[in-house]
């Protein structure tokens, strides 16, 4: 069973914030999926490479050089910059990084 | 006068003899979505127009899952998080379908971000079953195989990361085909699991599922996991013979967990092979059982690293009371995320964690390689391996929702087909005993190796309609 502790530690890791009731429910939920995936330990994985993908394609590489498939324009610039909530001309805006407090 | 049973073949033979015009085809599903789409909330947007081009789907009007990106509309993924994104270019599939002069009908229902077997995780609500309203369709691409069967459409496009084509074409009584990972591009869908995700479709036969196949495969060079094979016609051998192709039947398909109702029609199903002339074999995938424990930890780290993109800045939900940067990312994604994906970040953020990975993450990806290795070993000695696409039928609405492992569970049969990439297509093979509710068919095979597939469900479902029509 997953603690208190461990599950704010990982919502914090997750850039979540859980309410009371989440927090509940998420350390009984994966508490019991963590149970079941510790059948894993049954295997026998000595010397076995782990998997990361299956099509055996290495080094996908191209030249590297402006293909112009995406040239800019006013309503490709609005749908990639007019979509923030908050902008300067052609920028993205954010908040201050270092807090006021 | 537009035919009832009407199939993208004999649409497109119609549309030939002018006996409809593509107009009046797109009019007619315009028609049928605004009348039955209230009571199935199987599309989530509409298009008003339809811009039919030339080629070999031209005037075939289709449905799109709403986590495809289609230029200057609407993409939602069923997530708050992108209630009002509009999508800023076409994803590839949405491109070559153009290409095909295919028409676009909507975008449909799913679970949020792709994540669920039931379509019951949409924000927008769950879709329901056409056969029975009091039931789920399964998912996660279940608006796409609702709007198949309630003929909504003449095709849709899924996608599929543990099942989310072939489950929901089970639990609908359609035709859900899963390439082999790397046929085809994923740019522009919106990703769930990197290693996992591939977009096929969901059709009403197997002859159709071919067909928009011909369209979606080939390399893309904004996709470089896509390989560089040459794509065949796979329309062109369906009916070539079957006769002493060796069919592997995995025994540990059919153990606890597997309802009888399902085993029943499997079974049955077996014999028309054999009657295809097929040669059956009982063959064994030792290392089955582990297979869904592998995917949800596989799974769960993928999706905890693709949506750490979610954080309000560019695009999608942005707090308005966020005082710091840091308070914009924590709280855009806590109010935007739903149950499901916050559960399945957190899982994958725990099983990458520093002091967690080799244990979680790693142990996962090593049996990921003995569950590829079981189906190479399988494969030396059989053609094509067949079994249940789902352990159950359609469930009622409801039901599992409150149980996420009960829900997992449901995959059991789908999933190691991803973690090994291979192709895997679910075909109907009768209604069950008990619930009255479609099974599907399960037909795994080589990885490329989609014309087998194919011709052997096309041929099992002749052979079906053609005892349907005599009995």
């Amino acid at each position: 069973m997953l603690t208190d502790a461990e599950v704010e530690r990982i919502a914090r890791l997750a850039r979540l914030e859980l309410t009371d009731s989440e927090k509940v429910s998420l350390k009984k939920d994966l508490s019991s999926i963590l149970d079941y995936v510790a059948k894993l330990d049954a295997t026998d994985t000595t010397g076995v490479e782990p998997l990361y993908q299956t099509t055996g394609v290495v080094n996908s590489t191209r030249t590297d050089e402006a293909r112009g498939e995406f040239p800019m324009t006013p309503t490709l610039e609005e749908l990639l910059i007019g979509q923030a909530p908050a902008r300067k001309e052609r920028f993205v805006k954010v908040k201050s990084i270092l807090s006021k407090k | 006068m537009i035919p009832e049973k009407i199939t993208i073949k004999s649409a497109l033979e119609g549309l030939a003899r002018r006996d409809f015009s593509a107009g009046e085809l797109f009019n007619h599903y315009q028609k049928r979505i605004v009348q039955l789409n209230p009571n199935l909330n199987a599309y989530l947007t509409m298009f008003e127009t339809a811009q039919a081009g030339e080629g070999p789907l031209a005037g075939i009007p289709c449905a799109i899952k709403d986590n495809i990106l289609i230029e200057g509309t609407r993409t939602t993924a069923g997530s708050k998080m992108l209630e009002n994104y509009i999508s800023a270019y076409d994803a590839t599939v949405i491109k070559k379908l153009r290409a095909a002069g295919a028409t676009f009908l909507g975008k449909t229902n799913l679970d949020e971000f792709a994540m669920g077997t039931s379509t019951e995780n949409s924000a927008y609500g769950p879709t329901k079953n056409p056969m029975d309203h009091s039931r789920v369709p399964g998912g996660t691409s279940g608006g796409s195989a609702a709007a198949v069967a309630a003929d909504l459409a003449l095709f849709a496009l899924g996608s599929d990361t543990g099942g989310s084509i072939r489950q929901p074409a089970s639990l609908c009584g359609v035709v859900g085909l899963k390439p082999t990972y790397g046929r085809v591009s994923r740019h522009g869908l919106i990703a769930t699991a990197s290693s996992l995700d591939q977009i096929g479709c969901l059709t009403k036969t197997v002859y159709d599922a071919a067909l928009v196949l011909n369209t979606l495969c080939g390399h893309d060079i904004f996709d470089s996991t896509t390989v560089k094979n040459s794509v065949p016609d796979f329309t062109a051998k369906l009916d070539l013979s079957i006769k002493g192709l060796r069919v592997g039947v995995p025994k540990e398909f059919f153990s606890a967990g597997l309802s009888a109702e399902v085993e029943e029609r499997i079974k049955a199903s077996i014999k028309v092979l054999e009657k295809l002339g097929c040669e059956i074999k009982e063959i064994s995938l030792p290392n089955f059982e582990y297979a869904l424990a592998a995917y949800y930890i596989i799974n769960p780290a993928e999706i905890s690293a693709n949506l750490a993109r979610f954080d309000g800045i560019r695009y999608g939900h942005s707090s308005d009371h966020a005082e710091s940067l840091l308070d914009t990312y924590v709280q855009s994604r806590s109010e935007g995320f739903g149950p499901e994906p916050k559960r399945r970040i957190m899982l994958g953020t725990y099983a990458l964690s520093s002091g967690y990975y080799d244990a979680y993450y790693l142990k996962a990806q090593k049996v990921r390689a003995l569950i590829k290795k079981d189906f190479n070993d399988a494969f030396q000695n059989v053609d094509i391996i067949v079994g249940p696409t789902a352990p159950n039928t359609a469930f009622k609405l409801g039901e599992k929702i409150s149980d996420p492992l009960a829900l997992y569970l449901e995959d059991i049969y789908t999933v190691s087909v991803n973690l090994a990439g291979l192709p895997g297509i679910s075909v109907p093979c009768g209604l069950g005993s008990k619930s009255n509710m479609p099974v599907g068919l399960q037909i795994i095979g080589k990885s490329f190796d989609e014309e087998i597939i194919l011709r052997v469900a096309h041929q099992f479902e002749s052979l079906q309609n053609r005892d349907k029509l005599s009995s």
